[in-house]
């Protein structure tokens, strides 16, 4: 009865909050809806003992990945108008777009290998279960190879990024802080040893030039 | 304490009694933490004014020990200023969720083998979504505002948190191998044993950047170039006056004592004692006990830390920030985690046999 009570509280946040991700006007408000639309997940995931996958969504989407968002969002100084330009323009394709998502997802919910009534109630284990611990059980076991390829196309797919943006542009004055450590006494000062000479006129012809 | 709990309480539904009881845990937690908060801001003052050959606030009270008092009367009685064309809602809301999330994390923090709120098993997990969601107080303020000094201070503090929390989240990894728990409680009792048992030894070099990584996430001097005073005039809560700005202030503090306790709790043994076999001497084997004073006092010491590298230290520069914590710190973590892997698996006494 609770739970079914918190669990529509959560997916009526969520959906709320979905829909103005999209429709909101504010870009930054956007995204702040997005981070509530994360949080009721994560709630709903919470009511089904999933608890590792709850707190890593928090964790990972909203600690991180949506702070990025949110440092670009701001950044950029975005003026309305021009955005909503040309909607109608766009409605058809927009709407074809939708139409071909939507009927992908019924065929795949509605799929007769997806027996959803099938999959039965939540099995409510004790309270010492530890929902992370089966997951890593799993993961590093059964499905280690998926786990590994998943991985390894992350690997090249940071490896991409950072080939397709770094750029060494020369004249820059950066430092090279691993130089300024290993830097030595004899690399900044010469000590160079003058007769001193007690010569008046010596001196004298020296000050001169 | 149940006991007059159930006496108090007893006749309430169970669902009903549990909520009593949780809500008086965490008024018990609460109230003495922002009261050590409070008094955490003179002690910084104080601390700070002696190493630097100053008294300090000596004003107010007996050598100062009402200047928290009369701070927190100035700040709620002066007006609270929201500047033209901020957003208001988000401007308001910024300092709440700073504070929420700093306060949110103690939930899971035991104070002994028992004294705990919530003793959960993802709990080091949800101590680092919670220590997480702290900078979007800052950044929500630092947008809100209206600014381009609050501005430039959000984004100077959302890369920095960023950038840390990696190291922050690698280092716990370790901790977590070296415990084979993500229960807090469980991350102590690994430690069983004096001083040389706990994990600050085998894991010194995590030890070390779980603690710097947590004063650059706190944005404490010698990190604390989201407020940047001397450049960017306040940071993000350059716009914020009165109870507002206080609010930040106490979020601040209230992490740096998170920090502290959860530095004592993975790597210091938490409420154990450092010399357990000192508990059989006469008169002060008591003291020996592995308990609650041994948490607090640990944690204290780290919270002087604090305050002793803020007065020691000058500001990093924005670009060594990143360097430390991008090229030092992550690729330390990694190969720290494949150390205590081989640890682990030959067994290394006393830390993993």
């Amino acid at each position: 009865m609770f739970i079914s009570f918190v669990f529509y509280t959560l997916a009526a946040v969520l959906v709320a909050s979905a829909i103005m991700v999209i429709s909101a006007r504010n870009p930054v408000h956007c995204a702040l809806f997005l981070v509530m639309a994360f949080f009721s997940s994560a709630g709903i995931w919470l009511l089904l003992e999933a608890e590792f996958l709850a707190i890593v969504l928090v964790l990972v989407y909203v600690g991180a990945v949506m702070v990025l968002f949110l440092f670009v969002v701001m950044m950029l100084d975005i003026n309305l108008a021009p955005l909503r330009e040309g909607f109608a323009r766009y409605l058809p394709i927009g709407a074809l777009v939708a139409a071909v998502v939507v009927i992908e997802i019924v065929l795949v919910i509605g799929a007769s290998d997806i027996d959803l009534p099938a999959v039965g109630d939540i099995v409510y284990r004790d309270a010492d279960y530890s929902n992370t611990k089966e997951l890593g059980t799993l993961l590093y076991t059964v499905h280690l190879y998926a786990f590994e390829l998943a991985a390894a196309i992350l690997l090249v797919a940071i490896v991409a990024a950072i080939a397709l943006t770094m750029r060494r542009r020369s004249g820059t004055k950066s430092q090279d802080p691993s130089r300024q450590v290993a830097v030595k006494r004899e690399d900044r000062i010469r000590i160079v040893s003058m007769p001193s000479s007690s010569d008046p006129e010596h001196e004298s012809s020296e000050r001169r030039r | 304490m149940s006991d007059l709990l159930i006496n108090l309480f007893g006749w309430l539904p169970a669902n009903l009694f549990l909520l009593v009881e949780t809500l008086l845990k965490i008024a018990l937690l609460l109230v003495p933490l922002l009261i050590t908060v409070a008094w955490y801001t003179y002690a910084e003052r104080k601390v700070i004014g002696y190493m630097q050959v100053r008294i300090g606030p000596n004003r107010v009270g007996p050598k100062g020990w009402l200047q928290p008092i009369a701070d927190a009367v100035k700040l709620m009685f002066k007006e609270l200023i929201v500047p033209a064309r901020a957003n208001r809602f988000l401007f308001l809301i910024a300092p709440v969720i700073s504070l929420t999330c700093a306060l949110a994390a103690w939930a899971v923090v035991p104070f002994s083998d028992f004294l705990v709120i919530s003793d959960i098993n993802a709990g080091l997990l949800y101590i680092l979504a919670m220590t997480s969601l702290g900078v979007y107080g800052v950044i929500i303020a630092g947008w809100a505002s209206n600014s381009k000094y609050a501005l430039l201070g959000a984004m100077r503090c959302a890369a920095q948190i960023v950038a840390y929390e990696i190291a922050m989240g690698f280092a716990l990894v370790v901790v977590l191998m070296a415990a084979g728990s993500l229960n807090l409680r469980e991350i102590v009792a690994a430690q069983e044993g004096g001083i040389v048992n706990w994990f600050w030894l085998p894991l010194l070099p995590m030890f070390l950047v779980y603690m710097i990584s947590g004063i650059a996430e706190t944005n404490r001097a010698p990190f604390d170039v989201a407020e940047g005073e001397s450049e960017i005039v306040a940071g993000f809560h350059v716009e914020y006056s009165g109870m507002a700005f206080s609010v930040f202030f106490l979020a601040e503090y209230a992490n740096m004592i998170l920090i502290s306790a959860l530095t004592v709790l993975m790597f210091l043994g938490g409420w154990l004692s450092p010399f357990p076999l000192a508990a059989g001497l006469p008169l002060i084997g008591g003291l020996f006990e592995p308990g609650v004073h041994w948490f607090i006092f640990k944690t204290v010491f780290f919270m002087f830390l604090f305050l002793w590298l803020r007065a020691t230290f000058p500001r990093y520069r924005y670009d060594q920030i990143m360097r430390l914590g991008w090229k030092v710190f992550i690729p330390l973590t990694v190969v720290w985690i494949a150390v205590t892997g081989i640890a682990i698996m030959i067994g290394l006494p006393p830390w993993f046999d």
